[in-house]
């Protein structure tokens, strides 16, 4: 009896699994919200007998009419699906931006891939037309991500005795130019003004699964990459030199880190446009709530990022419905009066 | 084999000469004090022999030249303490003692409950087990310089490097920290690397003395060879008085110059 209690003493605490349990049941409790709430109303028990009525053996009818089916499974559920993912990718980037650069100010936009984003998809807004416009639109997003982190990273590379601060300096520079380009480009294209500016305030389009099945396989990577990261990104809040000092290669665990939260993040960008603040409000609930160790933030994000978008995507499709506000509204309207509270409770850590 | 042979060793950082020509020998299960004034590159030797900087010249580490060590394998063979750790506020103090696992720990891998208990015997050595679940930012200084320990223990590394281990401490931590430090190097036949500020202390507690100067040994031997009041006006610039019991040496610095009339006021 003693030998067992020791044994699990031994064990380091971590991600309880009620946490895990609460986490994943808000997504699953999100999603359903989302599936049925709309401009038809498709009904909690019919969705739940919908969604049995596909499990084999269990021999239940669906209640559901062909119509009812098809806004089910080829409008609502390709956004909730995309809104899960965006949500997922956005927060648990967020965290890893953090625990990279031991600062709990940074989002996943912090190098430039907000920038490079905007402008990718400036460009093709302004300058072409039509149906070619919506096919390009994520990819010159995807690539302007890419791109903008990319040159921040090279940029603060090439520093002499560089740092996470110089990092970022780098960072901050590249995403001004790229941010000017981007609004110069729109200001000499006048007309598509207001489609750049619903595309930077961030909305969650499907056009049935599509999205959802090019941004998937980057996000799947992005995730795996970053949790088999997480006890690294605890070594790193000893800071750079602590922790080599430990073993850790402090430069490749950052780049490794970066790239695979950088390529979720474009994938992200490029189908729901620069919704602002899940990369800093969920992390930052979770440590405030449960705990700062990336075993707990990382997993918890994914979970809560992912329940709390589809949730604002609720917010944005019905408060003025028929109309759509756009998500990132909604998030900034939530995430600004948190992100006051977290720079009033937590201490800056590193620059 | 003997755990530290440094032998010419050259740093430089941003172009300037920091340390320049220095050979180090600990012999397993020594205390060598490292001591000198504030700029004489006694943080960068440290820092070198954690294969923290590029240096020029030899450091050996068990016998092997670290340049030519993969940077775990540095880890598991020393333990560096730096003189300010970085202390997350909100890090629990086992969470905190078991990254100084990470060398023994794969890439991706987790702490096994192996690990756990490794870390949990060196807060119980250190007298702290009870604080395993406190955060870090709520620890008085010298419970928190235990938590450093206890981390640098969990690395079990042979070689322990210490910059500095009292600074910041009243004097009942800075004997409490040191007292454990001699202990551990007894129980578990560290051997042990330290620079040293406090005169004092670098007489009591190791076993032998380097006293480097830009860059340079200047002078080197038992402590009670080094901490001579000469030695010490040449090389810090004070005025102090060594009194000795013949055991140990204690370093009181004095002030110079100093009329007694006018003192007086009279």
């Amino acid at each position: 009896m003693i030998a067992v209690r020791q044994r699990r003493g031994a064990i380091l605490p971590g991600l309880s699994a009620a946490w895990l349990a609460a986490g994943l049941g808000s997504v699953v409790a999100a999603a359903l919200v989302a599936l049925a709430v709309g401009p038809v109303d498709l009904g909690l028990s019919s969705i739940g007998r919908e969604l049995l009525s596909h499990v084999p053996f269990l021999d239940v009818k669906s209640p559901m009419t062909a119509t009812e089916d098809a806004i089910l499974w080829q409008i609502r559920a390709p956004r909730v699906a995309l809104g899960l993912l965006v949500g997922a990718m956005l927060a648990s980037a967020g965290a890893a931006y953090q625990g990279v650069f031991r600062n709990p100010l940074a989002d996943p936009y912090l190098l430039g891939a907000a920038a490079g984003a905007g402008l990718g998809a400036t460009l093709v807004i302004a300058y072409s037309h039509g149906g070619a416009s919506r096919d390009l639109r994520p990819l010159a997003a995807f690539v302007g991500a890419m791109v903008g982190v990319g040159a921040a990273y090279l940029l603060g590379r090439s520093v002499a005795g560089r740092t996470t601060a110089t990092l970022i300096l780098a960072g901050v520079t590249v995403a001004s130019f790229l941010t000017a380009v981007q609004t110069f480009v729109q200001q000499q294209n006048t007309d598509t003004v207001q489609e750049v500016y619903a595309w930077i305030l961030g909305q969650l389009e499907t056009s049935g699964w599509r999205e959802v099945a090019l941004a998937l396989p980057y996000m799947v990577v992005s995730w795996a990459v970053l949790l088999l990261h997480r006890r690294l990104l605890d070594v790193l809040a000893v800071g750079d030199e602590e922790a080599s000092s430990v073993g850790v290669d402090v430069s490749r665990v950052r780049l490794i880190v970066l790239a695979a939260a950088t390529l979720g993040t474009a994938a992200a960008v490029a189908f729901s446009g620069l919704i602002a603040f899940v990369g800093i409000i969920i992390p930052h609930a979770i440590r405030l709530v449960v705990g700062t160790s990336y075993r707990i933030v990382l997993p918890l994000s994914l979970c809560f990022g992912a329940a709390f978008l589809v949730l604002a995507d609720v917010l944005a499709r019905t408060v003025a419905a028929p109309a759509e506000l756009p998500i990132g509204v909604v998030t900034a309207f939530f995430g600004a009066p948190f992100f006051a509270l977290v720079l009033r409770t937590t201490r800056m850590v590193g620059t | 084999m003997t755990p530290l042979a440094v032998e010419g060793l050259r740093v430089e950082l941003d172009g300037a000469v920091v340390v320049d020509g220095l050979a180090l020998e600990v012999e397993q299960g020594e205390w060598l004090g490292l001591i000198g004034p504030n700029g004489a590159g006694k943080t960068t030797v440290l820092r070198a022999v954690g294969g923290l900087v590029p240096y020029a010249g030899s450091i050996r580490l068990f016998g092997d030249e670290i340049a030519g060590l993969g940077r775990r394998e540095v880890a598991r063979r020393v333990a560096l303490v730096p003189q300010a750790p970085v202390i997350p506020p909100d890090m629990t103090v086992l969470e905190y003692v078991v990254i100084g696992r990470t060398p023994h720990l794969g890439y991706t891998g987790a702490p096994e409950a192996r690990d756990v208990d490794v870390c949990r015997s060196a807060l119980a050595r250190l007298d702290v087990a009870q604080l395993a679940d406190r955060r870090l930012g709520s620890l008085s200084g010298g419970e928190r310089q235990r938590a450093v320990l206890a981390r640098a223990m969990a690395q079990d590394a042979r070689l322990i490097v210490l910059d500095e281990p009292t600074t910041a401490l009243d004097v009942g931590a800075q004997q409490q920290v040191l007292e454990l430090v001699a202990d551990l190097r007894k129980s578990k036949s560290l051997t042990v690397l330290s620079a040293m500020h406090d005169l004092t202390v670098a007489g009591q507690y190791p076993d032998r003395l380097v006293l480097i100067d830009r860059g340079q040994e200047a002078v080197s031997g038992l402590p009670g060879e080094v901490l001579t009041e000469e030695t010490i006006a040449r090389h810090y610039g004070a005025s102090v008085r060594v009194v000795s019991d013949g055991d140990s040496i204690a370093v009181v610095p004095l002030r110079p110059h100093v009329e007694r009339e006018e003192r007086v006021g009279s």
